[in-house]
C-alpha cells in the first residue's frame, strides 16, 4: 500500500462477561484476540469468518459502538480508544458509517424514507430544510432509487431497495469509511449482485474505504481488495485477494474455501473438515484451530502462532510457516 | 425414469389468503420425484419452492390456504384428497421433512431420546425401551459421537450442526421413502454445511431413499442434486439433469441466476445482476412472470404465459422464444 492507512488496528482485544459458567457464574469470554490490520483510503478489506469468529464485534468496535478491552484503534489519525475515546469519536463520527445486514430493522417503519435519510444531516446541522430535501433526492438518485421515493415508507420497498435506502443514509454526511456488516446476506442472489455493484461504484466515485464483513467468501472475493480470515477471535491469514483465493496458506483458509459448494457438478471435493468451532469460554490452548487441523504438530497444542509475513503483503498465523 | 415415479406433482396451484384477496403462491407446478431420486429445487424468495414441498405433506394452515387445482400422486393415491388420518400415517413414516432452522424445530424441554422415540412409538409401535435403543442407533447413523450418553441430553447442549443431525435422525427414524430437506444448511456455517450435505448424501445411498433438497444456493444444488427444478415466482421455469442445467441452461432466468452468483475461481469480473426485482405475490404479471426483467423478452412473452415445453426427453423449459426453434410444444 502506497497511501497512509486511514484505519489502524493494533493488538485489539475484546472480552465480554457472560453468564454460562458452572453454576450460572459469570465468566469472561475472549471474543477477539490481538487483532492487527490497516485499511488504506479507497480500499476494501474483507473480513470473513464463521459464526462466533468475532467479525461483527470487530466492526462494531471500529464504529465506536463497543469500547475494546485492549489494544488501540486509530481512524483518520485519531485514536478512538483509551483516554482519547470521547474526543476522538466526536472528531471522526461524521466520517464513519455502518450498513447492517437487515435493512428492515435498520429503518424506522413510521418514518418517511426521506426523513430517515435527512436525519443525520439534520443532526450534523448547518443546512436548511429545503437544502436537506435537495440532498435527499440527490442521494436517492445516487443509489438508483426514484427521486420521489422520499415521500414513501419503508414497507413500500423491497429488501434490495431498502438496503439502497440504508446506503443512501450512510452516504448523507459524505463519510470516508463505511463498515458493511453482512450487507447482502439477507438478499436474494439476483439482488445481491446489484448491491455489491452499487457499493463498488460508490467507492470509485467517492474514494470510500470499506470494512466488508461477510461469511460468504464468494461475495467478498467480488468486492474486497484484501481479505482477513478470522477464526475463533484471531486473524489466521491476511492477504491480497488474488493470493488468498488463488493460493490459500493457512490450513483453515484452505478448508474454508474447500467447503464452499461450487456451481460445478463435476467438481471433486477434498475431504470435509470435521469438528466444530471451539467454545470461546474454554478455547483450546495453543493454536485455536489445532483441534480440527489436518496438519497439526505437537507445538500447535501449546504455542499460539504469531501472525508473520510469509510473502510481501501476506500474513499467516501458523507454525507451518514459522 | 423408466418406472413409475415415487411422487408425481401435477398442475399444482396453491393460493393464500392475504389482505388483498387470494394470492397465488404456485401456479401449475408439475414435476416428478423418482424412487431413490436426488432432486434439487432451486429458487429465490417467493419462488414457491417451500410451498410446493409443504403441499406434498399438506402442512399448510387450513382456512388461509387452498389448493385450486392439481394432484400429488403417491403410492396410487392423491395426497391432496387423502383424509387427514391417512396424511398423519404418511407424514414421518413414508415422507419426512427437515427444515431450515434446527433451533426452533426441536422441543427445548424434551430430551433428544424423547423426540426421536415419539415417531418410532407412533408409527412403528415400539416400546419405550426399544425406541431408546433405536434412537441411539440413529444418532450413531447421523455420526453423533458418544450417542448412548448424548441421547439423554436436551437440545440446548447441542450446537446448530448437531441439532440438524438430530433433526435428520428424527426424519429418517421410520426409513421414509422420500426425505424433503428445506434449506437444511442455510442456517449453518459453511464447514458445517459441508458435513451435513455429506451426511445426507451418504444416508440417501445407505437407506435407498429419495431426497428432495430445496435451496436458494446453486452451489449446494450443484454438489448435491442429480436433477434440478428451477422455480421463479411460483412457477417451474426449467427442469433438467444437473450437468445439463449447469452446462446448457436454457431459461433466461436460470442463466441470469448463474451469472449473478459470485465465483470463487476464475477471473474476478463485475457481477452480473438481473435488473428489477422479484414480483410480489399480489402483483399481477401478464404473460411470463420473468418478462419484466428479461433481456430476451418479445411481444408474446408479455401477453401469453408460456408452457413448460420438453426440449429433450429429460429437459423442460418454460420460455416461448427459447423453445420455439426446437419445434417442440
Amino acid at each position: 500500500m502506497a497511501a497512509e492507512p486511514i484505519i489502524e488496528v493494533r493488538d485489539l482485544d475484546m472480552a465480554f462477561p457472560v453468564r454460562g459458567g458452572p453454576g450460572g457464574k459469570t465468566v469472561i469470554q475472549q471474543v477477539l484476540h490481538k487483532l492487527n490490520f490497516d485499511i488504506a483510503p479507497g480500499e476494501t478489506l474483507g473480513l470473513v469468518g464463521e459464526s462466533g469468529s468475532g467479525k461483527s464485534t470487530a466492526g462494531r468496535i471500529l464504529v465506536g459502538l463497543y469500547e475494546p478491552t485492549g489494544g488501540s484503534v486509530k481512524l483518520f489519525g485519531q485514536s478512538i480508544t483509551g483516554a482519547q475515546r470521547q474526543h476522538g469519536l466526536a472528531a471522526v463520527r461524521s466520517r464513519l458509517q455502518f450498513v447492517f445486514q437487515d435493512p428492515h430493522a435498520a429503518l424506522n417503519p413510521r418514518m418517511r424514507v426521506g426523513d430517515s435519510i435527512a436525519e443525520p444531516i439534520a443532526i450534523a446541522g448547518g443546512r436548511t430544510r429545503r437544502d436537506r430535501a435537495d440532498r435527499v433526492r440527490e442521494l436517492l438518485e445516487m443509489v438508483g432509487l426514484p427521486r420521489d421515493g422520499a415521500e414513501r415508507f419503508p414497507h413500500e420497498f423491497s429488501g434490495g431497495q431498502r438496503q439502497r435506502i440504508v446506503i443512501a443514509r450512510a452516504l448523507a454526511l459524505q463519510p470516508g469509511f463505511i463498515v458493511c456488516d453482512e450487507p447482502v446476506s439477507a438478499l436474494d442472489v439476483s439482488i445481491q449482485a446489484q448491491i455489491v455493484n452499487l457499493l463498488m461504484d460508490l467507492q470509485q466515485k467517492f474514494g470510500l474505504s470499506y470494512l466488508f464483513i461477510a461469511h460468504d467468501l464468494a461475495v467478498v472475493r467480488a468486492i474486497a481488495h484484501r481479505v482477513a480470515v478470522l477464526y475463533a477471535g484471531s486473524i489466521v491469514e491476511v492477504a491480497p485477494k488474488d493470493e488468498l483465493y488463488g493460493d490459500p496458506q493457512h490450513p483453515y483458509t484452505r478448508a474454508l474455501l474447500d467447503a464452499v459448494p461450487r456451481a460445478d457438478p463435476d467438481r471433486v471435493r477434498g475431504p470435509v473438515l470435521g469438528g466444530e468451532v471451539p467454545s470461546l469460554l474454554a478455547p483450546p490452548p495453543g493454536c485455536r484451530f489445532h483441534t480440527r487441523c489436518p496438519h497439526v504438530m505437537p507445538r500447535c497444542r501449546t504455542d499460539i502462532p504469531a501472525l508473520r509475513v510469509t510473502t510481501p503483503g501476506r500474513h499467516v498465523a501458523c507454525h507451518l510457516y514459522a | 425414469m423408466a418406472s413409475e415415479p415415487l411422487v408425481s406433482i401435477e398442475n399444482l396451484t396453491v393460493q393464500f389468503r392475504t389482505d388483498r384477496g387470494w394470492a397465488t403462491a404456485t401456479e401449475s407446478v408439475s414435476f416428478d420425484i423418482g424412487d431413490g431420486d436426488c432432486l434439487g429445487v432451486v429458487g429465490e424468495s417467493g419462488s414457491g419452492k417451500s410451498v410446493t414441498a409443504l403441499s406434498i405433506l399438506r402442512l399448510h394452515a387450513r382456512g388461509t390456504s387452498r389448493f385450486n387445482s392439481g394432484t400429488i400422486r403417491y403410492d396410487g393415491r392423491d395426497l391432496l384428497r387423502a383424509s387427514e388420518r391417512d396424511m398423519r400415517a404418511i407424514r414421518g413414516r413414508d415422507i419426512a421433512m427437515v427444515f431450515q432452522d434446527p433451533m426452533s424445530s426441536l422441543n427445548p424441554v424434551l430430551t433428544i431420546c424423547d423426540q426421536i422415540s415419539e415417531t418410532l412409538m407412533l408409527h412403528r409401535g415400539l416400546s419405550r425401551i426399544e425406541a431408546r435403543k433405536r434412537a441411539i442407533e440413529l444418532l450413531d447413523l447421523v455420526r453423533i459421537a458418544d450417542a448412548a450418553r448424548r441421547v439423554d441430553e436436551y437440545p440446548h447442549r447441542f450446537s446448530g450442526g448437531m441439532r440438524q443431525r438430530v433433526m435428520i435422525a428424527i426424519a429418517i427414524a421410520c426409513r421414509p421413502r422420500l426425505l424433503i430437506a428445506d434449506e437444511p444448511t442455510t442456517a449453518l456455517d459453511v464447514t458445517i454445511q459441508a458435513q451435513i450435505l455429506e451426511l445426507l448424501r451418504d444416508l440417501r445411498t445407505e437407506l435407498n431413499m429419495a431426497v428432495m433438497l430445496i435451496s436458494h444456493d446453486l452451489g449446494v444444488i450443484a454438489e448435491f442434486a442429480r436433477r434440478v427444478v428451477v422455480m421463479y415466482a411460483g412457477r417451474v421455469v426449467e427442469d433438467a439433469p444437473v450437468d445439463v442445467l449447469f452446462r446448457k441452461a436454457m431459461h433466461p432466468y436460470t442463466e441470469g441466476l448463474m451469472a449473478s452468483m459470485p465465483a470463487l475461481d476464475g477471473p474476478v469480473r463485475r457481477l452480473y445482476s438481473i435488473p428489477g426485482r422479484i414480483p410480489d405475490i399480489n402483483e399481477q404479471v401478464a404473460g411470463c412472470r420473468f418478462s419484466p426483467r428479461c433481456g430476451h423478452a418479445e411481444a408474446v412473452c408479455l401477453t401469453a404465459m408460456p408452457d413448460l415445453v420438453p426440449v429433450s426427453p429429460d429437459h423442460r423449459v418454460r420460455c416461448a422464444p427459447r423453445t420455439r426453434t426446437t419445434g417442440a410444444g
